[in-house]
């Protein structure tokens, strides 16, 4: 049971591969990523076995780190009296219009989602309830909390149960033995420069998803390069780990887009499913009634609201708002804590555009698209178990993909279910770590993962801050980013593939002072690889599904004779080839999919 | 977007394996200064306003600021950490007061 501390930041600068320190540690389930759905894997696995070795991977340090870092406003399902788990997939399925999507996996995490949740009140939540004692619902399915600690309650839970944290170690790489299984992953400590080598039985990749692959529109000469409302250093390491070994990605193009407040991100069910209040146009129209009462209004699904307000600045009737005015004053003031639990610098914002939501609507906008399976379904094809399509890889939250809604509570129970399966394959298969260490395939690692250090600040090269802006810009512009309604086409798609082929051959330019900058070179390099797997996944569905989402200029319609499926892509490990396909969907909870 | 520091009110953790801010921060974007003691953060556009480092901080020397570009000068919301409790006190560009204070964790 331990928290190791990172220490402070050393000047290393390595000339070549041995210069870099390798530090090999062996465990029984390793973590890569100690977030939401991190920490309960932890939790889990040592409550089956106390006598399991686990270790916590944290490229931050656990106690604010990833998504919830800065803390939570609501748990937006928790199955009520009188509802099933079934009702709670069906209810999942119609969010995302009617699927294709995992409904095994979403079942099985509807069964596990209330003792999640409970447990998060044990350790120390607070829920909040009404007079009564019963919990208070904000809408159908989500609870009010006053999450503000919610990742210190997590993380202190992980490391109570006996977990082994090593926090500032960026993972940038799988390791794989002889077979193609993984046994564990590697990473650079961002703080001493050290190369980890973390072998295991097993490895559960939960990383969050990837919220920096388009531009914000906020990003252009403002000292706000990352005004995103997720986590903007998930960046899809989870996810481009697995994709370059060979792991089956499934979904990719049902992107995450959902409306924020506009200037500076925050939710805005906080405010429109919370508090009631109604979204406008500039005209003052009740959006959602006027125009998309058909497809349930206000309960629409939620591609369709977090495309409304966009739709209204295309054709000409923005800015579009929130209307807060006429909130009394004690219902603002508790809006106003609900913010500060979940974006605090939110109420900053408004307090520096000296508004009042009582007597000035709140604007909203749509946000740049992420790749995150814990909302959507972008993730890694996993079995029940959670087993991604590479043996001994596993993966919970968001890196896990077909099973949207799942959100906090959702990527909690998902974080049981992988330890579970884990530990499964643990005893299944017998599998043990190699005595002897595979010194190859670690030095090729570090000379990948440190190549731009070893180049310096001196080099005349790409520094990696440029390449990403460069990448945001492409996928902004060409595949369906904020600035372009989210829009895009087959010539725009191939556009961004031929530029992703030359960032990536120009990944042999890329340098780094310090280690800071390696550890961001090293997020470009993901960023592009899962860019690359993103723009193929846009490809391959031609049709339009969920508009805002996903929306093909060229395929308006929604083409269910070919496209009531599953996209999926996998890229050969040896020759990088990435190559797309399709995976049938399995309707398992009865029910009317298609409402209009 | 810049945590703003007060140099006067810093003194980089010293003594600490780390400093709190640098401890805190999701994005490894607060450091000390090996030279001056004190902290600074490596780059602010890549800061998320998450506003740990300002929790953090336990001489109260971090301001979380709006960059000028999107909010207006000056406004500030500052965190007082409590035993399960948090209070937080707000001031627009105008002037206006506002406290907010609830209870964060419940006992264990």
């Amino acid at each position: 049971m331990a928290n190791i501390s990172a220490k402070r930041a050393v000047d290393f600068r390595p000339r070549n591969v041995d210069d870099v320190k390798t530090v090999v540690i062996d465990c029984d389930l390793l973590i890569i990523g100690g977030g939401n759905a991190g920490c309960f894997v932890a939790v889990e696995a040592k409550k089956i076995n106390p006598d399991l070795k686990v270790v916590i991977m944290e490229k931050a340090e656990i106690m604010r780190s990833g998504a919830c870092s800065a803390g939570m406003d609501a748990i937006n399902t928790y199955i009520p009296e009188g509802k099933t788990p079934e009702d709670l997939v069906r209810w999942s399925r119609d969010q995302v219009g009617g699927g294709p999507l995992r409904e095994d996996l979403a079942l099985s995490n509807a069964q596990e989602l209330n003792e999640a949740v409970d447990d998060l009140e044990r350790w120390g939540l607070p829920i909040l309830r009404e007079e009564d004692g019963s919990i208070r619902y904000r809408g159908k399915w989500d609870i009010s909390i006053h999450g503000e600690q919610l990742k210190p309650i997590m993380a202190e839970k992980a490391i109570e149960c006996g977990a082994d944290v090593y926090n500032r170690i960026a993972g940038t790489g799988l390791l794989k033995n002889g077979e193609g299984n993984c046994i564990g992953a590697m990473g650079m400590h961002v703080r001493t420069g050290e190369f980890y080598v973390f072998r295991a039985k097993a490895t559960v990749n939960s990383t969050g998803g990837a919220g920096t692959l388009y531009k914000s529109y906020t990003a252009d000469s403002t000292d706000s390069g990352a005004q995103i409302w997720m986590c903007p250093y998930c960046v899809g390491s989870g996810y481009a780990m697995g994709f370059r070994q060979g792991a089956e990605l499934t979904s990719l193009e049902q992107r995450w887009v959902a409306t924020r407040t506009k200037d500076f991100c925050g939710p805005v069910d906080t405010i429109s499913v919370g508090y009631k209040a109604p979204i406008i146009n500039c005209k003052g129209e009740k959006i959602m009634q006027a125009r998309y009462q058909h497809l349930g209004g206000d309960s629409a699904p939620r591609f369709i609201r977090a495309n409304a307000p966009m739709e209204e600045w295309l054709q000409g009737r923005g800015p579009t708002y929130c209307d807060t005015r006429g909130l009394d004053k004690e219902t603002n003031w508790r809006m106003m804590c609900d913010y500060l639990n979940e974006r605090p610098s939110f109420v900053l914002f408004l307090a520096a555009r000296g508004q009042d939501p009582v007597k000035e609507p709140i604007e909203i906008f749509g946000s740049d698209p992420y790749i995150m399976g814990g909302h959507t379904m972008g993730g890694f094809w996993v079995s029940l178990d959670r087993m991604t399509t590479m043996p001994g890889l596993f993966a919970a939250g968001e890196t896990a993909g077909g099973n949207p809604n799942k959100f906090v509570g959702g990527c909690a129970a998902e974080g049981k279910l992988a330890a579970r399966g884990a530990i499964k394959y643990m005893e299944e298969t017998g599998v043990t770590v190699p005595r002897e260490l595979d010194e190859m395939q670690v030095r090729m690692e570090i000379e990948r993962v440190y190549a731009p250090l070893f180049r310096g600040a001196e080099y005349d090269g790409v520094v990696p801050r440029a390449m990403k802006d460069r990448l945001q810009r492409l996928m902004d512009e060409y595949a369906g980013g904020s600035s372009q309604f989210y829009r895009t086409n087959e010539e725009r798609l191939d556009y961004a593939l031929k530029h992703i082929a030359i960032l990536r051959d120009q990944f042999r330019f890329l340098k780094a002072a310090d280690l800071h900058e390696l550890m961001q070179a090293n997020e470009t390099m993901d960023r592009v690889d899962v860019a690359e797997a993103v723009v193929h996944h846009l490809k391959a569905r031609k049709e339009t599904r969920w508009a805002g989402w996903q929306t093909r200029t060229d395929y308006p319609e929604r083409d269910d004779k070919n496209f009531d499926c599953f996209i999926e892509t996998r890229r050969d490990p040896s020759t990088g080839k990435v190559e797309s396909f399709t995976r049938p969907y399995y309707q398992i909870v009865s029910g009317e999919r298609f409402k209009s | 977007m810049p945590p703003r520091i007060r140099l006067d009110k810093c003194n980089g953790c010293e003594g600490l394996p780390e400093s709190k801010c640098e401890e805190a921060c999701p994005g490894n974007l607060m450091a000390v200064d090996s030279r001056t003691g004190k902290a600074y953060v490596r780059f602010a556009g890549d800061c998320w306003d998450c506003m740990s480092c300002t929790k953090a901080c336990p001489t109260k020397a971090i301001e979380t600021r709006v960059p000028y570009q999107i909010g207006y000068h000056k406004a500030s919301l500052k965190p007082i950490m409590g035993k399960n409790t948090i209070t937080w006190k707000c001031v627009d560009i105008h002037g206006k007061e506002e406290t907010y204070k609830y209870r964060n964790r419940m006992d264990r």
